[in-house]
Order: structure tokens, then C-alpha cells, then sequence
């Protein structure tokens, strides 16, 4: 093969070829054959070389010298200068962005990547990266060796169970689409990702997109739909612009659109931006915000496999779901099947903060003990503190204490613990945490987020929230731990959706498992986490008080009084428990009490 | 010389680009809401009138699904519009404190606009940054690891902007 | 690039972009820096470059860099090519004709032996 030293990539998106990328290949050629250097330098088209709006691009390699908005003037002193004497002209130079990654750090010991294996690995915005990681390879292996049904079945197989929370066999979800006589088929892919703390889908969203279109358009082609909407929150800009560009250039090769590599199979598909609404995670929501509605669940049946988007037959998976898909179909269903547990197959992501040492994105096998994910992969509790509980499953997860730390996260043993898989955000607690407070802080959201169209979730969230407002204001009275457990009680069983039915969960599973915090807070007036603001007070003690007076500068409320020098005190009355005090204070002086 | 546009004009521009951008199918409606919300700060009644002749769509419904998304507002916002991070993550790492100080410091509380009109504080969602948290968003700039006293600081800095 | 109409088109355009991510990741177990300033390419570095090419090439040799760089300084060794195979120190040579060059990638880059009689002491 001919050998060359140096080789030029020029951007031919359509956005840079309007801004002249194809004058300047041709008087790059031109200019190359009259400075004899075609023998020695190669010129090759590509995709994207990130971001276009300077166009056109132009790479030259293996130095990594990236230059924009050259015009065919600026060609022969370019050529001169770099390409035949090894000077950079500097003017054109675009500086490449340097790319940290504190979410996703080198793979543990314990973790496999399955979805997130291209992501910090390829650029998201050029399709060839995706191409050259065998990227598409097994939409070519469905459309040219395998049946519709074929596809179904190796989806079965693998046992991959929805990544969204519930946990369905996407095999069966696929299976009963397909079977579903009304035409046309519609596709959904819920990136509505509102779990607070669960940024999974975004990630590879942002760094793997490509991988999401070709899982769905596999999916569309085994269940027979037509059309797809990928749903992402507003909350993800750059997800969604990331995504806007792989679909076009999916659809620019012919990825997408009609005769999908020269077969009778036609999909295309667009993005679908929500405008801040957690209710539309949830599937029938999701499809009436997609139809420009209210975000509002609707009863189930009808399924959104029999009457989903405009009310035709729609199958809905989430992004990690989709995104497992074509490595499923390269490598088997034995393959995926080989890694999990018995009835929870594969790896799953999830996203871990709070007070852990490593925050950020992981990817195990199911079934690894809560104790290897939050210590050997997460690094343990930050700053050596003691553990208290997790939180898994968002809003309608719940929270598991120590004794829990080594039961194998898997969709039944979580179940049965009181909890759910979810989307995968994991939140950390350490021992400074008030499980009331975070029972209350889950409710505030629920509460706010209820769509308020059935009366159990409406009411009902709104009745818990008060209670645990009133027990963390040092208020609660004998009788409201009964109170709330009815009312989850009830919630549970009444609520129209998801939402409404797992809203009590966070509550349950913290009057389960820390009781004695909620008593301490309503018999005792006493938060033993020392959090709730009405059951503590902030004291200076004198002996480690040096009178820098720091202190009393920052109180915003001047609750601080003392002589210079003197050790200072705090007034109960004026104070608001803010907390300013023992964050500037330099000596430790500021205890709470 | 340049003319100053008057407000209805301004509203009605508005929502006439939103609609040669997307066009007017129903289910167009939450793009088009989202692009007047982001060129007026938020979506005034005429604009509801104006969106309802051309789509041919009562103003009822449009308030309905108006009023249903947390990002689209309904009335208008202050100056500068402070969305605050209430998500667990934030929360458990010393969120809490920070909310009340922001609270504090601006005598507001959640959703309310001050009374000069200069800041609207109102909680968002999980912005998916949850490795920098506490977070907070002023206006279009994000702010991460934030700690009670840094808010005074952040704050004034919109306040000397604004007064230049 | 053109549509994808059938799995060979695929296929080809899969080879493609591997062979740009190779360029893209490029790096070798030896580096060859030819002088090509106007001091350089005056005493005759293009047929310098053109040799270390021909090499390579008729060689089939991979995991070599080869990189032009401006005038060092020496202008009356031009000539001048910068070899570094692996870890080891770079040996700058000087008077490098075509000839001295095939000689270098012979017995430097491929042998591991650096050519005494061209070496200039730094």
C-alpha cells in the first residue's frame, strides 16, 4: 500500500461545504501536485471535525494541527509552510478543546462497558468514528442475514430487561408490537431522563448517539414501525444537538429514510424536546407531550403497543435500552445472556453521587453486591465517614441501610429489599444525613411534580409532605407515623401511574428502616443527624473560640456578639441556623448542638 | 434611525418566527411555545391570541399546555431568573444550606420575582451535572460546588452588569 | 460520502473510516524528522524525504513517523534528519543525501544501529 507521511482531513458536512470545503479540497489537490507533494501527502473527505460554524475544516495529521475557515488563497502559503516545511501557520490554527472527563473515569476492575464502550473513546459528531468501531455493522447483519422475528428472538435470548425502571423483557415488549395488526408503527425512545441524580442517558446520548439510531432502527425494522421520536428533556441541550447531527448524518448515508441500504425497509426519525415535566418519563405522558399535549398519563390498557403516538401501535424503550441493541446483535445473545444474573441479564450504568468518593458513571454486571459498587467501584464514603444508606431507583426508589450493603443489585433483590432498579441513579448517604429530610426532600419533588390529574397523588403527596414538614420543624405529635403509613398505604394502590404509585416508596422504605429517626424527631424534638434546622442550635465553644470574629462578620443576621479576643457567643433568638458561622470559622470552634 | 418596537409588535414577531420555523402542526405546539418563552422570557397573553389565530387552536388550550411545563412560563420574570438545583445529589451535599442562603439573601422564596423586578428564584430539575453539586443556574451560566457564603459574590456580579 | 446501498458499501466505508482513525491515532515506534527549511530543502531535503518514503514503502514498514520540521540551526549540515526509534535518544545526522538516507533507515530504523559516520555530536 502506498505510503504517505502526511495526511489532510477536510470536513465535507453539508454545513461546511456551503462554507466552501469543496473549493478548497480542489485547490488543496491543485496546490499539493504543484509543490510535488501528492506522493507525500493524502487528502481525504470526512465527517465532522467539530463544529462547523468556522468552516471548513481541515485536519493535517499525525500532527493534530486543526485549521478553520480557510479559504483556496490561503492554500499555497499553508501548503508551503506546513505541509512541505513542518511550520504550523499559526493564524489559522483553531485550538483543540481539551477534554476533561471527571464522570467517567478508567473502568474499575469490576465494571464491563457494553453501552458506554465508545463514549470519551470516539467523537460523538463524526459518524466515521461510530463506522470504524463496527458501528452499523449490525443493522447490515439484520437487513441482510436475519427475519424479523429472528431479531425478536435473539432480543429474548439475551434477556435484556427494560433499562427505564420497570424492568420488562424488551423481547416481549418488541414481540407484542409486531404482532399488533394496525398500521403504521410508531417508535419512541424515552430520554426523558428526570431522575435526580441519573445522568446515564445523557452521557451516552452526548458521547455514543449513533448507537441509540441503530438500535432503533433495528427495533423499528423487527416490530414493522415506520416512524421514531426520540423524547429528550430540555434540560439536555447539547443531547439534543449532539443527536440532531448524528441523525442527519445517518440519514446523509442512507441510514435513515427510504430503502435503508438498498432494502424495501424505510424509517426516519426526528427529536422531540420536552419543556420540564418528570411526569413525562412515564410512557402514556410521554406520548401525549410528543403529540404537543399536557405531559399527562393516561389509565393502561389500552398499552402504547396497541394505542400509543397518534394512537397507533408504539413501542417505547429508554436510551440505555436501545443502545444495547446492536452490541446484542454483533455478538450474540449468548454473549449478553453470559454476564448478570439468572433473571437479570447483562450490565446496567448507573450514576453515582452524593457523598461518594468517586461520583460519576459506572457500568457493572448485574448482580454485583451493593458493597463492590459502592466501595471497590465508587471508592467508598467520602472523607472516610461513616455509610448510612444508599438511595436507588429516583423519586420512587427507596433507601437501604447498611445491612443491605450486601444483597446483589439485581431487579428482583432490590425488589424485594423495598426498592427499585430505576433508571440507575444511586445516591450515597453518609452518617450526617437525616433520613427524614431526605423522606421530606422526596416528597417535595413528588409533590411538585405530580401532574395532578389523579386525586391519591395530587392530595395525597400533599398530605405526607405536610407531616414531614411539621416533623421536621419539631411539631410532630404522636399519631403521624401511623398517619403516614396509611397514607402510603393507600397512595399505592389508588394512583393512576408510576409516578403516583411509587411516590410513597422513599417514605415507606425510610419509616422501615429508620424509624427511630422519625421518633427521635417527634418525641424527643431531636434530629440525630443534626440537619433539621428547628431541632438545632450552633454554639461557640469558648475554649476554642480565639475572638477572630470572623464569625460575626458573615453572620448575616448578626446573631454574633463578642469583645476582640474574647470568645464569642451566639443568640438562639437572632439565629437563624444558617450555618455561614462554623463554614468560615478556622479554629472548629462552632459546634452544633 | 432606529424605531423602538413596541411591546405587542415585539410579541407578535415573535410568535411569527416560532411559526415559520416550525410551522403550525398541533404537535409543533411545545417547540414553538419554548422559542416565544425564550425570546420574551416568558408567554404573554398576546402571544396566546396570536398563536391561537394562526393554529387554529382555542387560547385555552394552549394556556393548558402552557401552564403544564415548568420551563415555559406564564408570567413575566425578573431581570435575572436564578434556577436552583433541589435534586437529591445537590441536596445531601450541602444543597440545603445553600438554597437557604440563596433564599435568604434575596428575601424570596421559590417562584416569586422581586418586587424591582430585577430576580425571579425559582428550583429546577436535575441538570444531570450532579458531579459538581450543589448547582445552581443564573440566567444561561452554571455554577457548580457552591457553598453558602459564595452566594452574596455570585449575585452581585449580575447586579454591577446590570448597572454598567 | 455516498449513500450506503448495501452491506458492501458498508463494508467499504467501515474500512475507510478505520484507515482515518489509524491516521488520527498515528504513533510509532520510531519518529523520522527530516529538515525541511529553505536551508534545507536547498541542499536537497525533498530527495532526503523522498528516499525515507521509498523506504518505507518498498519495505512495507509500519509504526513509523515521519515529520518534516524548520531549520535547526545548522544549516551547512542540511541535509538534516532526526531519527528516534523507541525509547532510546534522538541522533541527529546531517549531510544526508538519498543515498545516506536509505543507508539510515536501513540500519537505524530497521536494524537499530546508528550510522557512526553521519552523526552529528550534539
Amino acid at each position: 500500500m502506498k505510503y504517505y507521511r502526511t495526511h489532510v482531513l477536510v470536513c465535507s458536512d453539508p454545513e461546511c461545504v456551503k462554507r466552501g470545503a469543496h473549493d478548497l479540497l480542489d485547490s488543496l489537490q491543485e496546490e499539493l501536485k504543484v509543490q510535488g507533494l501528492q506522493d507525500e501527502v493524502q487528502v481525504l473527505e470526512t465527517s465532522r471535525l467539530g463544529g462547523c460554524s468556522d468552516g471548513p475544516e481541515m485536519m493535517v495529521y499525525p500532527d493534530a494541527v486543526h485549521y478553520s475557515g480557510l479559504t483556496p488563497d490561503d492554500i499555497p502559503y499553508v501548503v508551503e509552510e506546513h505541509l512541505l516545511k513542518g511550520r504550523v501557520a499559526k493564524k489559522f490554527v483553531t485550538p483543540e478543546k481539551i477534554f476533561t472527563d471527571e464522570e467517567l473515569r478508567a473502568p474499575t476492575s469490576k465494571e464491563i462497558r457494553v453501552v458506554l464502550r465508545n463514549c470519551g473513546q470516539i467523537d460523538p459528531e463524526n459518524i466515521e468514528d461510530y463506522l470504524a468501531t463496527d458501528g452499523y455493522m449490525a443493522l447490515g447483519k439484520v437487513l441482510t442475514e436475519m427475519s424479523q422475528q429472528d431479531v425478536i428472538d435473539t432480543m429474548m435470548k439475551s434477556g435484556l430487561r427494560g433499562r427505564g425502571g420497570a424492568g420488562f423483557s424488551v423481547g416481549r415488549k418488541w414481540q407484542i408490537a409486531r404482532d399488533v395488526k394496525d398500521t403504521p408503527k410508531f417508535l419512541t425512545c424515552n430520554a426523558d431522563e428526570g431522575d435526580p441524580g441519573a445522568f446515564m442517558n445523557r452521557r451516552v446520548l452526548e458521547g455514543d448517539p449513533h448507537s441509540v439510531i441503530e438500535g432503533m432502527i433495528i427495533a423499528a425494522y423487527a416490530i414493522g414501525a415506520s416512524y421514531g421520536y426520540i423524547y429528550c428533556r430540555a434540560e439536555y441541550p447539547i443531547a439534543v444537538r449532539t443527536l440532531n447531527i448524528a441523525i442527519q448524518q445517518a440519514r446523509a448515508l442512507g441510514l435513515l429514510g427510504n430503502n435503508i441500504m438498498g432494502t424495501d425497509f424505510s424509517f426516519d426519525m426526528e427529536v422531540r424536546m420536552g419543556a420540564g415535566a418528570f411526569v413525562c418519563g412515564e410512557e402514556t405522558a410521554l406520548i401525549a407531550s410528543v403529540e404537543g399535549k399536557r405531559g399527562e398519563p393516561r389509565p393502561r390498557p389500552p398499552f402504547p403497543a396497541v394505542k400509543g403516538v397518534w394512537g397507533k401501535p408504539t413501542n417505547n424503550n429508554n436510551v440505555e435500552s436501545y443502545a444495547n441493541v446492536p452490541q446484542i446483535i454483533l455478538h450474540g445473545a449468548e454473549w449478553y445472556a453470559s454476564m448478570g444474573t439468572e433473571k437479570s441479564k447483562g450490565t446496567k450504568t448507573f450514576a453515582l453521587a452524593g457523598d461518594v468518593k468517586r461520583s460519576g458513571l459506572v457500568e457493572v454486571p448485574l448482580g454485583i453486591s451493593l458493597r463492590d459498587l459502592v466501595y471497590d467501584v465508587g471508592g467508598g464514603i467520602k472523607d472516610d465517614k461513616g455509610y448510612k444508606a444508599i438511595q436507588i431507583g429516583g423519586p420512587m426508589g427507596g433507601c437501604l441501610p447498611a445491612e443491605y450493603l450486601d444483597i446483589p443489585v439485581d431487579y428482583e433483590s432490590l425488589n424485594s429489599a423495598g426498592t427499585i432498579m430505576g433508571s440507575g441513579g444511586i445516591v450515597v448517604m453518609d452518617e450526617e444525613t437525616c433520613m427524614v429530610d431526605i423522606a421530606r426532600y422526596f416528597m417535595d419533588f413528588t409533590q411538585d411534580e405530580s401532574c395532578g390529574k389523579c386525586t391519591p397523588c395530587r392530595v395525597g403527596t400533599r398530605r405526607i409532605l405536610e407531616i414531614l414538614e411539621r416533623i421536621c420543624d419539631g411539631k410532630g405529635k404522636d399519631g403521624d407515623i401511623e398517619t403516614l403509613e396509611m397514607l402510603c398505604r393507600e397512595i399505592k394502590v389508588t394512583a393512576l401511574c408510576g409516578l403516583g404509585q411509587g411516590a410513597p416508596n422513599p417514605v415507606e422504605s425510610t419509616l422501615k428502616h429508620f424509624r427511630d429517626e422519625y421518633e427521635a424527631h417527634i418525641y424527643e424534638k431531636r434530629c440525630p443527624a443534626k440537619v433539621c434546622r428547628s431541632l438545632i442550635h450552633f454554639v461557640i465553644q469558648a475554649e476554642a473560640c480565639t475572638g477572630c470574629g470572623v464569625c460575626a462578620r458573615n453572620c448575616p443576621t448578626s446573631a454574633i456578639t463578642g469583645e476582640r479576643r474574647q470568645p464569642h457567643v451566639i443568640d438562639p433568638d437572632v439565629c437563624v441556623r444558617c450555618g455561614i458561622c462554623k463554614q468560615v470559622c478556622n479554629f472548629n470552634a462552632i459546634e452544633i448542638v | 434611525m432606529e424605531l423602538e418596537m413596541l411591546e405587542g409588535q415585539k410579541v407578535i414577531e415573535a410568535v411569527q418566527r416560532a411559526v415559520a420555523h416550525h410551522g403550525t402542526r398541533r404537535e409543533e405546539l411545545i417547540p414553538i411555545l419554548s422559542d416565544v418563552n425564550r425570546a420574551l422570557g416568558y408567554i404573554p397573553r398576546e402571544a396566546f391570541e396570536e398563536l391561537s389565530r394562526q393554529m387554529q387552536v382555542p387560547t385555552s388550550q394552549l394556556f393548558s399546555v402552557a401552564s403544564f411545563y415548568q420551563m415555559l412560563s406564564t408570567r413575566p420574570v425578573g431581570e435575572h431568573v436564578i434556577r436552583f438545583c433541589e435534586s437529591a445529589p445537590c441536596h445531601v451535599v450541602g444543597g440545603r444550606q445553600v438554597w437557604q442562603a440563596v433564599q435568604e439573601h434575596l428575601n424570596l422564596k421559590d417562584g416569586e420575582t422581586s418586587p424591582d423586578g430585577k430576580w425571579t428564584l425559582t428550583t429546577v430539575s436535575c441538570l444531570g451535572i450532579c458531579g459538581v453539586g450543589p448547582v445552581m443556574m443564573v440566567d444561561d451560566d452554571v455554577y457548580g460546588n457552591l457553598k453558602p457564603d459564595q452566594i452574596a459574590g455570585i449575585l452581585a456580579r449580575y447586579v454591577e452588569r446590570s448597572e454598567e | 460520502m455516498a449513500t450506503i446501498k448495501s452491506l458492501e458499501d458498508l463494508k467499504k466505508l467501515r474500512e475507510q473510516a478505520m484507515q482515518k482513525r489509524d491516521v488520527k491515532r498515528a504513533e510509532g515506534h520510531a519518529q523520522v524528522i527530516v529538515g525541511m527549511g529553505t536551508c534545507g530543502i536547498a541542499a536537497g531535503a525533498r530527495e532526503t524525504m523522498k528516499a525515507v518514503l521509498d523506504t518505507i514503502e518498498q519495505e512495507g514498514l509500519s509504526g513509523i513517523l515521519v515529520t518534516q520540521t524548520g531549520c535547526i540551526g545548522l544549516c551547512e549540515k542540511e541535509p538534516i534528519m532526526q531519527v528516534v526509534v523507541g525509547e532510546g535518544e534522538k541522533v541527529v545526522y546531517g549531510k544526508v543525501s538519498a543515498d545516506v538516507a536509505r543507508q539510515i533507515m536501513r540500519e537505524h530504523v530497521m536494524g537499530g544501529k546508528v550510522v557512526e559516520n553521519h552523526v552529528i555530536p550534539m
